[in-house]
């Protein structure tokens, strides 16, 4: 009965290219946990857009009176504040879930300017080649070479602790990955007939690099781009943990974690509740990245 | 042999003097003028202000203070600390045996569940064990350590009592003079009944946490990479050979499908040495991660500046070891290259 029902749904797609994107979901909807991933991303990022709507309270607000509340359904919970409140009374749910807000905005940003300089520098490394690539590449070796977390520590310490330089700190972090990733594959195409025939049909090398070679490189790219948003989510929550990332009040997950762990015996659940929000955020991410990479990079699909 | 271990470490030079350059510059971009630190907020003579900046050397051309710089950290002077006026080398190196101590346990927690859970889930593709044991290591590779560490403080040490919350030893209890700097080992040197306990009571904590990101991605990897293995030609011929199944699997496919995991191993180190930073800070573990934390919370740059710079040479160090290893087990990449 199941493998009737199955041929009934590819059917219609099974006469030939039917279209990339179509190809690309019936691939990546074969993975379970891929789409209860996205599905599970997209509520958080529902969250995050409309953070002012769900929100019952700004994240921000101190109800004094209401300080280190338990989550409504256990004992001395109270309803108006579901999920408890902190030391300072803010209400525990409304920060979390402008929190979201914070961290996707986080990896979002580092993902969106590490690719794009990323591509940049790979594409200008693997074309230019000679004392231009060895230079660039030099330089990544030497992120490369210290630890992710100490780097960005070091950056931090220079730049300042706040959320615009921990975005600016993660995304050099990240940054060697993908100008790597973009060289590589540059280099394994810019030898291929397609390439020599656009430029002997005299195509302009900017236009060679970005619309002839670039789209050939593109879908491990996007896979190490969706895993690096968890990855930067990660990091920036760890500098905020510190004291080196978002600087209070910002609701940041990281930060929100520093400011509980005197109260870890006390009142446990002010600690629970942010790293689950960062487990859960980053659980999805990757198991969605996992179904991506299956879906368009069939070369490293995992067995 | 020889060659490509010459050439290999001779690659490591530049990223060496580059690494020093970054920190050099980093530390001139520290808000704050060092001269201004020392001296004060309150004006003093332009005279004495000539003689302090003489004395630091900050009325050299730029390019001479570099230089000055790397000649100094060749000398193995990797400048003073401001807050404890002791040499940045010889507090890291008293710091480091106990980073050291933390991060060989965690290490050893992760390669011994991780690849036999790996080799097991490989082995038993598609069961209960395998799905349920690549749901736990998506789950540990997502994790965020210190939140890991303060659930298992709350858990294990806080609610059930069964470890410590921090520290290395129980110091009201044991005392004695660090001989190796690895607790474990001094604590058996000291002679003093149940020190080695304690000391091994409290690294369980901070191991497991540590461990943990390795832990998954080892599982992960070995798992792929057997799968991978168990499919070659040469696992059928020995196979059809009638060898026992142990002898196929623990000789002629393990041995092949550990070179990639070995390599893995190697490159933890790096994100060892992060997680390091955050796992010493939740458990007040005294090593150089939570001193490298501490020196910015102080602004002690100079003992930050010489904190990274070793932080990274270990770290560039192990790598190297690591490839040439790597090219000792696999001849492939010897001739490749």
């Amino acid at each position: 009965m199941a493998a009737d029902i199955s041929v009934v749904d590819t059917a219609p797609a099974i006469p030939a290219p039917a279209g990339p994107l179509r190809a690309f979901w019936a691939s990546f909807s074969e993975n379970r946990g891929a789409v209860i991933g996205m599905l599970v991303l997209l509520l958080i990022v529902l969250l995050a857009v409309f953070a002012p709507l769900v929100a019952p309270y700004s994240p921000t607000e101190q109800f004094r009176e209401f300080s280190k509340l338990p989550p409504a359904w256990s004992e001395g919970g109270d309803w108006r504040y579901v999920l408890g409140t902190d030391a300072l009374g803010r209400d525990m749910l409304s920060r979390l879930v402008y929190g979201a807000r914070v961290s996707l905005f986080i990896g979002l940003a580092v993902m969106v300017v590490s690719v794009a300089v990323g591509v940049a520098l790979g594409l200008v490394a693997a074309f230019a080649g000679g004392i231009t690539d060895v230079a660039i590449m030099r330089v990544m070796d030497l992120i490369i070479s210290v630890p992710g977390l100490v780097l960005a520590i070091l950056i931090v310490s220079v730049l300042g602790p706040s959320l615009a330089n921990t975005i600016v700190a993660v995304t050099i972090v990240f940054l060697p990955r993908y100008v790597r990733l973009v060289r590589a594959s540059a280099m394994g195409e810019i030898g291929k007939d397609y390439v020599t025939a656009a430029r002997v049909a005299g195509v302009g090398r900017l236009r060679l690099m970005a619309s002839t070679v670039l789209p050939n490189c593109l879908a491990p790219l996007i896979v190490q781009a969706a895993l690096g948003v968890s990855e930067a989510i990660l990091e920036a929550a760890a500098l905020g943990f510190l004291g080196l990332g978002a600087q209070p009040p910002t609701p940041e997950w990281g930060s929100m974690l520093a400011d509980s762990r005197e109260f870890i015996r006390s009142n446990p659940w002010i600690v629970t509740l942010p790293g689950l929000a960062i487990l859960v955020t980053v659980i999805s991410i990757n198991l969605m990245g996992d179904g991506l990479r299956d879906a368009l990079d069939p070369k490293l699909k995992r067995s | 042999m020889f060659k490509f271990l010459l050439k290999r470490a001779a690659l490591t030079i530049p990223t060496f003097f580059a690494l020093m350059f970054v920190t050099f510059v980093a530390i001139r971009l520290v808000p704050g003028d060092p001269v201004e630190v020392r001296t004060g907020e309150r004006g003093i003579s332009p005279e004495r202000l000539a003689q302090f900046r003489h004395e630091l050397g900050l009325d050299q051309p730029v390019w001479k203070q570099f230089l000055d710089y790397v000649w100094q950290l060749l000398h193995g002077d990797f400048g003073t600390s401001i807050v404890t006026n002791e040499r940045v080398l010889t507090e890291f190196f008293q710091l480091f045996p106990a980073t050291l101590e933390l991060s060989f346990f965690a290490m050893l927690f992760a390669i011994g569940i991780g690849i036999p859970a790996g080799v097991i889930a490989a082995l038993k593709r598609g069961s209960i064990f395998d799905q349920t044991l690549m749901g736990i290591s998506l789950t540990g590779f997502s994790m965020p350590i210190f939140w890991w560490g303060l659930l298992l403080i709350m858990l294990v040490a806080e609610r059930w009592g069964l470890t410590p919350v921090s520290g290395r030893i129980d110091l009201i209890r044991f005392y004695f003079e660090p001989v190796t700097g690895f607790m474990l080992i001094d604590s058996l040197l000291s002679d003093q009944p149940g020190a080695f306990w304690s000391a091994l009571h409290h690294l369980v904590l901070p191991a497991i946490v540590l461990g943990t990101v390795p832990l998954a991605t080892l599982a992960r990897m070995t798992r792929s990479s057997m799968l991978e293995v168990l499919s070659e030609d040469y696992v059928r011929t020995a196979r059809a050979k009638g060898l026992s199944t142990f002898r196929v699997i623990g000789v002629h496919a393990l041995r092949n499908a550990l070179i990639p995991v070995v390599t893995i191993i190697g490159l933890q180190v790096g994100s060892l040495m992060a997680g390091a930073v955050l796992t010493e800070t939740i458990f007040s573990w005294p090593g150089v991660g939570k001193w490298l934390i501490e020196s910015i919370g102080r602004r002690d740059y100079p003992a930050l500046q010489g904190g990274i710079l070793l932080i990274s040479s270990v770290v560039i160090i192990v790598n190297l070891t690591v490839d040439i290893l790597y090219g000792t087990i696999n001849p492939r990449i010897r001739h490749g290259r």
